[in-house]
């Protein structure tokens, strides 16, 4: 296996779509993955993110420029070599009844096997020892259509670290699971990419995990040119906000997340500390008040003591106290509108 | 590639398998509409001489060549409906959804009913060279269809694409059958229709002579394409990043499954059911997607389900031999929803 510091996945002048007399969906895409870098490519739905995969997998051949694995490129590479250069992970679902997970796994060595196919005692080793790192100890003699998709996922994955490649691309690993088993996926792809120095290039539309997880972002949005950088360069240079900006959608600069309430009735004063002040701010802004350090002739107050308790103020006048945050938001409008009228 | 008792449950399953066979080809042979001593089979196979004349004729000209014909036609039509299931990624798909038996039945009503209407040639009359030409169109038909699917598997990409094509095929030959029919004498559309029943008893040892060598290389071929079929198992896109090169795979497939499907359809007309429903009941038995288990238990249960199905088509007491087509069928489908609907009843 190749595993040379200098071994790149590069895309050079990459334009890429299905038609080749159509306009490309995309152009000029200048990137690269490194051993044991780990990438999300980022974008909304329909940005042309599988269409990247599949050209950087060579699945679909680039309309212009060039895809290269270390100094060769992709159309050169003979299939067989090629699947020992790349593994995949796709959204295609599978459909097979009584396929083990070890059978499955163990078809990641299809490349290195013989004329029948049958896996020699050092495949068979490799297939367990995947099985076991991706964390379905015992799993390996379990039927995978009686998995959940979170254990499927895995043992694709699994599937990909024996075909023993330097680059391992996935579209979507995470788009059917739930929270636990995302995170789950995302923290197991980043500990692989790490431990066994494997380039891992992965499609996602969650903002939030790929900012917190990934060595590098790709942007990608229609009609824009393909952006890379650090999460936290991106964060800073405004390229998330102007990437994302649309009606009613605002990305956080501060938070790193989006906001999904644009409209603002009133700012408001936020007094307090601690985790209710936190929370009750984000109730706040779910209801459209803007939350301020001062000048606003409201003000909403977390009350040291226990019970803690929560407390609303017009120009120092107290007109609520309350023990839940539910009980505020309801009490709120309509304490606000007394006050104004008087 | 599998646990202890997975593998134990392979090798119970292979056993049984091949003593069913061979009770089946046994059976095969000493039954039949003329009543032949059990001791005396038995002594004619073990190549000892038996004295009766007419016995020896029947075991060797008659009961052996139909039993060959249907323990390779049904080994064949089942390897090849696996190999159509896994490429097509479908459970319904079978060794004539490619409209290769079509194209058999196209050859065949051309000769029968066409030259019927035209010259007034009656081919049923025509004993055994009329049997011979009626074969002869089925190939010519049969292989016609095959090249055309060849063909386009080089331009299409996509497989779903192809089975369509492979169906359209299938209607587009039904309709100018129906056509030919329409024209007929009344005598031709039966013995037409009869050629669209199926029967292992048409092959006598001069038809054998290119019978045998085609179905075995057949069969051959596709113990050669295991490993590509388990890869496919995935899909295509995971297939090529495995190293697969597609097209050419997806074309030994169709040339492997197309040689069985055409040899057997022109030799037996189109035979129905088994190469669906094998596979199936084989997968259930196995409990396995392996392919290098499945070919071969595909083989063998083929086999055996047609030496049934032939047992049971020429019981004493019928006259003659039932259509092979309506056993097939009538054996065949209560044991497929039996399978289907214990599996359901496991997995909930």
């Amino acid at each position: 296996m190749q595993q040379k510091e200098d071994f790149f996945l590069r895309a050079d002048k990459l334009a890429i779509g299905y038609d080749k007399h159509a306009l490309p969906l995309h152009e000029n895409i200048n990137v690269s993955v490194k051993p044991g870098q780990f990438t999300c490519l980022l974008g909304p739905n329909g940005a042309g993110k599988s269409t990247l995969i599949k050209t950087l997998c060579g699945f679909i051949k680039p309309i212009g420029g060039q895809v290269w694995y270390g100094d060769e490129k992709i159309e050169r590479i003979p299939e067989i070599q090629r699947a020992k250069k790349v593994s995949v992970v796709l959204t295609d679902r599978l459909d097979v009844h009584n396929l083990t997970t070890f059978e499955l796994v163990a078809l990641g060595r299809t490349p290195y096997t013989g004329f029948f196919g049958k896996l020699l005692p050092h495949d068979i080793e490799l297939v367990h020892h995947a099985i076991e790192e991706v964390g379905l100890h015992g799993y390996a003699l379990k039927s995978i259509d009686k998995m959940s998709d979170g254990e499927r996922q895995k043992a694709m994955i699994a599937k990909a670290l024996v075909q023993e490649t330097p680059f391992i691309i996935l579209d979507e690993p995470a788009a059917f699971l739930d929270l636990p088993a995302k995170i789950e996926i995302m923290q197991l792809l980043r500990r692989l990419s790490k431990q066994k120095n494997r380039g891992i290039l992965l499609s996602t539309h969650d903002l939030d995990m790929a900012l917190q997880i990934a060595d590098k972002i790709w942007l990608m949005a229609q009609g824009k040119t393909l952006q890379e950088g650090i999460p936290e360069d991106l964060v800073l240079t405004n390229q998330f906000k102007r990437f994302f900006e649309r009606e009613g959608i605002q990305f956080d600069n501060h938070t790193g997340t989006f906001k999904y309430h644009k409209t603002i009735q009133e700012y408001i004063v936020l007094k307090g500390e601690g985790n209710t002040r936190v929370w009750l701010g984000r109730a706040l802004n779910r209801l459209g008040f803007d939350t301020v350090e001062k000048d606003s002739e409201w003000t909403v107050e977390v009350l040291q003591g226990i019970p803690t308790q929560l407390a609303l103020y017009h120009t120092n006048k107290l007109l609520l106290k309350c023990d839940t945050i539910e009980e505020l938001m309801n009490g709120m409008t309509a304490a606000m509108a007394a006050a104004k009228q008087k | 590639m599998q646990g202890e008792t997975a593998k134990s449950r392979k090798n119970y399953a292979y056993i049984a398998l091949v003593v069913l066979l061979l009770l089946l080809f046994v059976l095969n042979i000493s039954l039949g509409s003329v009543y032949i001593p059990f001791y005396v089979v038995l002594k004619w196979m073990v190549g000892m001489q038996i004295e009766n004349e007419i016995w020896q004729n029947i075991l060797l000209k008659s009961r052996l060549p139909q039993s060959i014909t249907a323990l390779l036609a049904g080994a064949g039509l089942a390897a090849g409906g696996l190999q159509m299931q896994t490429l097509f990624r479908n459970p319904l798909a079978g060794p004539s959804i490619l409209g290769i038996s079509s194209g058999a039945g196209l050859g065949v009503a051309i000769v029968i009913l066409l030259f019927g209407a035209i010259q007034g040639v009656s081919l049923a009359g025509l004993g055994w060279y009329g049997s011979l030409t009626i074969t002869a169109a089925a190939f010519i038909g049969a292989f016609w269809v095959l090249l055309m699917i060849l063909f386009l598997a080089q331009k299409l990409k996509n497989n779903a694409m192809l089975l369509i094509v492979g169906i359209m095929v299938g209607y587009a030959s039904s309709a100018i059958v129906g056509l030919l029919q329409f024209i007929s004498s009344k005598e031709d559309v039966q013995s037409f229709v009869l050629w669209g029943l199926g029967s292992f008893n048409n092959l006598s040892w001069d038809k054998h002579i290119i019978f045998i060598p085609m179905v075995v290389l057949g069969l051959l071929g596709s113990l050669f394409l295991i490993k590509p079929l388990n890869v496919l198992l995935l899909g295509e896109n995971y297939a090529a990043n495995l190293g697969l090169n597609i097209k050419r795979s997806r074309l030994s497939i169709l040339v492997i499954t197309g040689l069985l499907t055409a040899t057997i359809t022109a030799f037996c007309g189109p035979i129905a059911f088994l190469g669906l429903a094998v596979p199936h009941l084989s997968k259930g038995i196995f409990k396995t997607a392996d392919h290098s288990v499945l070919i071969p238990a595909v083989m063998l249960f083929g086999g055996a389900l047609a030496l049934l199905c032939h047992l049971i088509a020429r019981l004493p007491g019928f006259d003659g031999t039932l259509p092979i087509n309506a056993v097939t069928s009538l054996i065949g489908a209560p044991i497929v929803i039996y399978v289907i609907l214990k599996r359901r009843s496991l997995t909930q």
